[in-house]
């Protein structure tokens, strides 16, 4: 498909015009997020100037409405550790579950390919009390919860992958000594990379963006998570601080975006790598 | 060698398996038994037989939710989806900036429903406020909304399947085709289309799946308004659940409802697709 259009200067011309209109949500955003709250819902296409410019007054104002850096900073550690948890126990079930070849690992492989239909409102209610018996409401409880919803699609991903890696590797490792800790740590890890990477992207998405399962399992009072803070910000009349709102969006954007500019080739390759096996 | 994996299952599979157990399958059995009593805690589930999948359609909310739902999935799946292809067909194009490009139109993706809602909100109310109206004035302003935000955030995603399916079409079928006179309208629906099945497979599934189970860009952008007119199921499922008192029973077997509704779904739409799928 490496065909080259006569006039590739014109595709480039206009894919750069649709870029901008493409990304201009995001530009709105932030340049509303320095105008005054009354001009923002009444004319959020105007640019500030000096009568609704505000400076960082709104950024002060939704900090303090939020509390954002410590939401930040609960949806850094759940984010991360999740993922972690979850790449490291799911890879090692899934490697299990591919190797050996019973009944019920068979078992384990159905109900992880049903999970990743069932929607989140099926067992939400349910979820959200046994996390409260187990005192689950909390970031690192929240762990294990995120570990036991988000293992449908990690592991069977993984065992995807497994199947397709010649067995002969790991046997060999076996016949040298290795016992199967060491082969799986050793041998199966470093081979399983780049879907490891598709896996982690995937969930990261998935967990930072999250707002309904920590919203219901998380202690409110004292733990939330970005997008959390953000919804808190409407009131309890539906009425929303446009001011703050903006300046809150563009704190929850940026970091992404930077995260993006700067691992953006991986991110792509490991969706399509993670599409194509899924 | 499976002999000796076999033993470590309490290092290998124990955890995972506990955790499942505890984050979907022990949750997922008790949603399936509550659904059949009627509760405001656990602890006094009555058991009640079919009454609450009875009550269920004596609600107005839930057929309308059920409606605008099917109706939201099937026009995103087909907007996305061709929008995704054609994109994906001139991007795989060779001129200055298409990585570029891709990264912009893949962007949205990475930002969550909640923050995606509140940014089109603005945006939307916006744009009908040039009109002296609000993107709550009527559902189908909500609708079309919602279709907006939606095709912004998953085009990009959809395009990227699309891509690296096109990228592994091998290339001397084109030489082939292009030998034997076949013009670029004819390459495109005899090898480029039937070629991309298997990433129509995938793409369809997620779009179909996303727009059934849509639920935080709903929250964010109209939660229902006006007057519940643009709530979608998942919506209707937790305001069932969170907002009516006496109703938890049959917000339960709504959600029994809604999953059985998405696994039929899901599996026809793989049949459907698969048996168009050709062998390379």
């Amino acid at each position: 498909m490496n065909d080259k259009p006569k006039h590739g200067w014109i595709y480039t011309l206009i894919f750069s015009i649709v870029s901008i209109v493409y990304i201009s949500p995001i530009l709105m955003i932030f340049m509303n997020s320095f105008k005054k709250k009354a001009y923002i819902n009444r004319m959020p296409f105007s640019l500030p100037n000096e009568k609704t410019f505000v400076g960082l007054e709104n950024y002060v104002e939704g900090l303090r409405k939020t509390g954002f850096f410590s939401a930040f900073g609960y949806s850094l550690f759940i984010t991360i550790t999740s993922v972690v948890v979850i790449l490291l126990c799911t890879s090692m079930c899934a490697w299990y579950i591919s190797r050996v070849h019973t009944w019920y690992t068979k078992a384990i492989y159905m109900l992880c390919l049903i999970s990743m239909v069932v929607p989140f409102q099926m067992v939400m209610y349910p979820l959200s009390k046994i996390s409260d018996s187990m005192r689950l409401g909390n970031p690192v409880g929240i762990i294990l919860i995120y570990l036991g919803f988000g293992a449908g699609l990690a592991v069977f991903m993984f065992t995807g992958f497994m199947r397709s890696v010649p067995i002969e590797v790991e046997e060999a490792a076996m016949i040298d000594g290795c016992n199967p800790l060491q082969t799986f740590f050793r041998v199966v890890l470093a081979m399983l990379k780049p879907t490891l990477v598709s896996v982690g992207i995937l969930e990261t998405m998935w967990i930072w963006n999250d707002y309904l399962l920590p919203s219901l399992v998380l202690d409110l009072r004292k733990y939330k998570t970005i997008p959390i803070a953000i919804q808190y910000l409407k009131g309890g009349y539906g009425s929303v601080d446009w001011g703050a709102m903006m300046a809150m969006l563009v704190l929850a954007i940026v970091p992404i975006i930077l995260f993006y500019l700067a691992c953006q080739k991986h991110i792509i390759k490991g969706v399509a790598a993670g599409a194509v096996k899924g | 060698m499976e002999r000796a994996v076999k033993k470590y299952f309490p290092i290998f599979a124990l955890p995972t398996l506990l955790a499942f157990v505890i984050g979907f399958i022990a949750p997922f059995i008790e949603g399936v038994y509550l659904s059949f009593c009627e509760f405001t805690t656990i602890s006094d589930a009555r058991f009640v037989g079919l009454k609450n999948y009875l009550r269920i359609w004596s609600d107005p909310t839930f057929l309308h939710s059920l409606w605008f739902t099917a109706l939201f999935t099937v026009v995103t799946v087909i907007l996305i989806n061709v929008l995704a292809f054609a994109v994906a067909l001139l991007l795989t194009k060779t001129f200055k900036g298409t990585n570029i490009f891709r990264g912009v139109f893949f962007m949205p993706n990475l930002i969550g429903g909640i923050v995606l809602g509140y940014t089109w909100q603005l945006i939307l109310n916006g744009i009908f406020g040039l009109f002296g109206r609000t993107l709550t004035y009527s559902a189908s302003y909500g609708f079309w909304g919602l279709v907006i935000l939606m095709c912004w955030q998953q085009v990009g995603y959809m395009m990227i399947i699309y891509i690296a399916g096109l990228q592994s079409i091998p290339g001397d079928l084109y030489e082939a085709a292009r030998i034997d006179g076949a013009n670029p309208r004819q390459c495109l629906w005899r090898i480029t289309l039937p070629m991309s099945m298997p990433s129509i497979t995938i793409c369809t599934f997620l779009t179909l799946t996303n727009g059934f189970k849509l639920y935080d860009q709903n929250l964010a952008l109209t939660n229902g308004q006006p007057s519940d007119m643009t709530e979608m199921l998942a919506l209707n499922i937790v305001n069932t659940f969170y907002g009516r008192n006496g109703w938890e029973g049959v917000g339960q077997a709504k959600a029994v409802v809604f999953t059985i509704l998405v696994a039929v779904l899901a599996l026809a739409q793989n049949r459907l697709t698969r048996t168009k799928e050709v062998q390379q």
